[in-house]
Formats: C-alpha cells, structure tokens, sequence
C-alpha cells in the first residue's frame, strides 16, 4: 500500500515523539494561542470554530478523531485540502494546546 | 438626540397638544436640517461582537452601532437599489435588513447554518444567500425576506454574484465527486423558479469569483489546480473556459494563509490586477486574451488588490503574518509608490465613491483609519471592535459588489 503524505506527516511526528514532550505554553503564549485561533483560524473554521471553508474543530467534531494527527495537520497542513502548515508560526508544543483546547472546548 | 431632532420632537408634541395647523410650519425647516442622504454612508463589519457601525463618509463620523446581528465573522453584505437597506449575511445563516435611515433592524431571518455571502439582483427585488451548510443558494424577496426559491446542491457554495438579466453566478468548491461546477441561476422570468444551467468539472476548488464591473465576465479562481474558469454571461452556451494556465498555487512549499478574495478584481482599462495566490506578487492580466501579462513583487500574500474608482492606484493588503501592511501601486509604471504600516490586521479597503479617501480597517488595533489617496497619509482614525469587512452604499449600484 503507498504511503500517504498524512502518514509520513504521523509518523515524523511519532518520531521526535510530540504527545511526551509536550509541554504547556505560559499565560502569555496562551492568550496569543486563543486570539490566533479564533482570528486566524476563525478565518475559514469560522469565529466560533463552527466551520467554514474549512471543517468544523467543536469538541463534539473532533470527538472521534485521535489528537496527533489533529497536531500534525496544524503544524504541517493537510495536503490536497486548503489547510495549511502553520509551523513557522507555531511550535509542537503550541500546536499540541490548541488540539488538547479544541477538544476540550476552545477558550474565548 | 441632535439639537434639531430635538426640537423636531418637541414641535412634535405641540402639535399634538394644539392641533395639526402649527406642524408644517414648525416642523419643514427642523426636518431639512435633519434629512441625511443614504450616498455618504456605510456600514463597518465588527466581527467578533456581531455589531455593525454605521458611518458617515464625508463627516468621518460614527452614527450608532446596530447590534444583535449574532456571528459576523467573515460577514457581508449588500445594499438595495436606492441604498435605503443593507441586507447582511452572517456566518450562522443569518440574513437581517438594516434600515439605514434610522438604524433599525427591519428583519431578520435565520436562512441557514453556516453561510457566506451573498448578491441582490438587478432589479434589486430578490436577495441571494450562498450557503455553506447545507449546501446551495436562497432567493429571499428583498421586501419582506420571504423565501422565493431554494437551490440545494451537494457542495459548499462560494462566488456568489449577481449579473444582468436578474441572473446569478455561483459556484460549487467540491462537489460528491470532487470536482468544481459553476451554475448560473436566471429568475428573470420568475423568481420563484429560478432557471439552473449547470457547468460540471470547472476545475478542482473554485475558492471564490467575481464578475466583471459590466456584469459580463464570471471568474472564479481555482485552488486545487492552476488556472482560473471564466463564463461569458453574454453567451454562456459558449460554455466555461479555462484562462491564465499559469496562474495558481504553485509552490507546495508556500503555503496560503488566507484565501484571497476575488470580488473586486481590480480592472483598469484592458488589465486586471489579482492577488497572486501563495505567492507575494500581483498578477497583471490582459482581459482580452486572458493573458498574464505580468507581475509585480510585494510584500506578502495579497489579499485585496483594489483599484482607485479612476484606476490610476491600486492599494493591496496582505495575509498573515504580513498583515500589519498595506501597499499603493502605481498602475502605469507598476512600481510599489508607498508601503504604509497601519497596525496588526489589515482586514479590508473600502474606497469613497470617487476615491479620495479609503478607509481601512484594523482589527487588532481595534479602529478604522482614513486616509487620503493623493498624499496616501492617514487623515483620522475612528473606533471600532476588531473591525473586518467595510461597506459603503454606492456598492448598490454595481454589479457583484
């Protein structure tokens, strides 16, 4: 079976092992994160994440899909899709918290 | 309450106390002071507390804040043909019409669940939404918000205009198998029955479009190939061509931060000015040919590239993270004449009616600067919360704006 571009993604991600490092950003960084979200990302998710051009990211959306791919599409995009990497913006650490607060329920 | 009204209130109250005779008398002189023409007005998008403010253009002044329009997050909105109402399309499927005399929401319905934009047709009696979730195109009486017609389709629906003849163009971003289509809906002959054509396979993700300022040319812009699909609403049994083969996301490695909007494609003359898409360039484009005929390096991912009404300027705004910056082309020599750094979140452009002052919006900054475009220095600044998009009347009487 070939292999495909989200899979090498996943398991680049396994390799330098993102769930186990992931620390928390500091208040500061979480209140960038929040803003980031809900304005840049808010751009095609919508301003409450309720989607757009893009998917919607409510707890009850993200409910069933495991988080490290959610990461990794973050970080890296989702190729053939209008997703774009963010990763020169945010680190795995960054991008870890936003998944985690998706699921949970994404701060205002 | 301005002085006049004040007094307009008060002679209001006398002559209900004394009788009907003294009332024109006192009230027709009270009454001109106060009369405000709908030409110098305009409504400012504040996204993220759904609210819009209402401006005065010539006065640089805030009227009032209309509030309770819900989610305006990626908000638009039209205005009828005597630029009386603005019909405001939300991101929760909301359709409400403002009253721009007094401020008041006249209506408002809940058309959808997530929707994106929308037109008002020629004779400026049907209004259209263009829906997300479901998928597909309402027609609304532009009286009463009554629904005329319901287009369903199986995709997303972007590029939403409205042209000659009471007819739209709209397309679909992906349709069940994966392919973009462009429809074109005719309520010319009853707007309760819209004639569909349909146009299969256009190319992978039509992402947004625009029609030509003569309501002639449909254009969308493609996201997951190169090139861009183009209707002739002249003779649209001619069927959908493919244009500029070279224009498109080319580089895997750039990626885009935020879709450029196509609706205002600046046209001056035989050329139009696009956003690169990915790439830090403005594309020239000789409609004639539908040719690319150019292009000019600046300092992000353009977002808007808006011409000047007289076409001798184009300003362009940026996405992420050059969105702090806002530049001005000189559209005879192609060259960058000034780069102006307004504040974090460039979100839109809005030009007076002939072009002598646009007005910007800044989101993170919280506020809408004005500036002049012959010394392109900022004037004043007014404001807002986060402001995004700005809408000013005389859009009423152009196609596709």
């Amino acid at each position: 079976m070939p292999t495909s571009p989200k899979t090498i993604i996943f398991s680049a991600l396994l390799l330098i092992g993102v769930p186990a490092l992931a620390a928390t950003p500091g208040p500061a960084r979480v209140k960038e994160l929040t803003h980031f979200v809900r304005q840049e990302c808010g751009f095609c998710h919508g301003l409450h994440l309720t989607g757009g051009l893009g998917s919607s990211l409510t707890p009850a959306a993200l409910r069933d899909k495991p988080t490290e791919p959610l990461v990794a599409a973050t970080l890296y995009g989702i190729p053939g899709t209008a997703m774009p990497g963010w990763a020169p913006f945010l680190s795995v650490e960054d991008a870890n918290w936003i998944v985690m607060n998706l699921k949970k329920g994404f701060p205002q | 309450m301005s002085t006049s009204a004040r007094a307009l209130a008060s002679c209001a109250l006398t002559t209900l106390k004394r009788g009907a005779a003294m009332c024109c008398l006192c009230a027709l002189p009270a009454l001109a002071v106060d009369l405000m023409p709908t030409g110098d007005l305009g409504l400012v998008v504040e996204r993220a507390s759904g609210s819009l403010l209402q401006v005065n253009t010539s006065r640089h002044a805030i009227l009032r804040r209309i509030e309770g329009l819900g989610d305006l997050s990626h908000a638009s909105l039209v205005f009828s043909r005597d630029e009386r109402f603005a019909f405001v399309f939300g991101r929760d499927g909301g359709l409400t019409k403002i009253d721009m005399l007094t401020g008041a929401i006249i209506k408002r319905v809940i058309q959808s669940g997530n929707s994106i934009g929308g037109a008002i047709s020629q004779d400026g009696r049907i209004v259209a939404a263009a829906n997300y979730t479901p998928g597909g195109v309402k027609f609304f009486d532009a009286d009463s918000l009554e629904l005329l017609a319901e287009v369903p389709t199986d995709s997303k629906v972007v590029g939403l205009e409205d042209s000659t003849d009471n007819r739209f163009a709209f397309s679909l971003w992906e349709n069940a198998r994966g392919e973009g289509e462009i429809w074109v809906a005719d309520l010319s002959e009853n707007p309760r029955a819209p004639r569909i054509t349909k146009f299969p396979n256009i190319g992978k993700q039509p992402y947004d479009a625009l029609i030509s300022p003569d309501g002639r040319w449909y254009v969308a812009g493609l996201f997951g190939e190169k090139g861009v699909a183009v209707l002739d609403m002249w003779h649209p049994e001619r069927g959908v061509k493919r244009a500029l083969p070279d224009y498109g996301k080319t580089d895997p490695k750039l990626p885009v931060y935020k879709m450029p909007h196509l609706e205002t494609w600046a046209m001056v003359g035989n050329l139009a000015f696009i956003p690169g898409v990915g790439r830090h360039e403005v594309v020239i484009v000789d409609v004639s040919t539908w040719q690319q005929v150019g292009t000019i390096p600046v300092a992000g991912q353009p977002v808007f590239v808006i011409a000047r009404p007289d076409g001798r300027h184009l300003w362009v705004n940026f996405a992420f993270p050059h969105y702090d910056t806002v530049q001005v082309i000189d559209v005879e020599a192609r060259q960058i004449i000034k780069t102006l750094q307004p504040g974090k979140a460039v979100l839109h452009m809005e030009f007076t009616p002939r072009g002598e002052q646009v007005w910007l919006s800044v989101r993170d900054s919280n506020r809408v600067e004005i500036y002049d475009t012959r010394t392109q220095t900022k004037r004043t600044e007014l404001p807002a919360q986060a402001p995004s998009g700005i809408f000013f009347t005389p859009r009423a009487h152009r196609f596709g704006l």
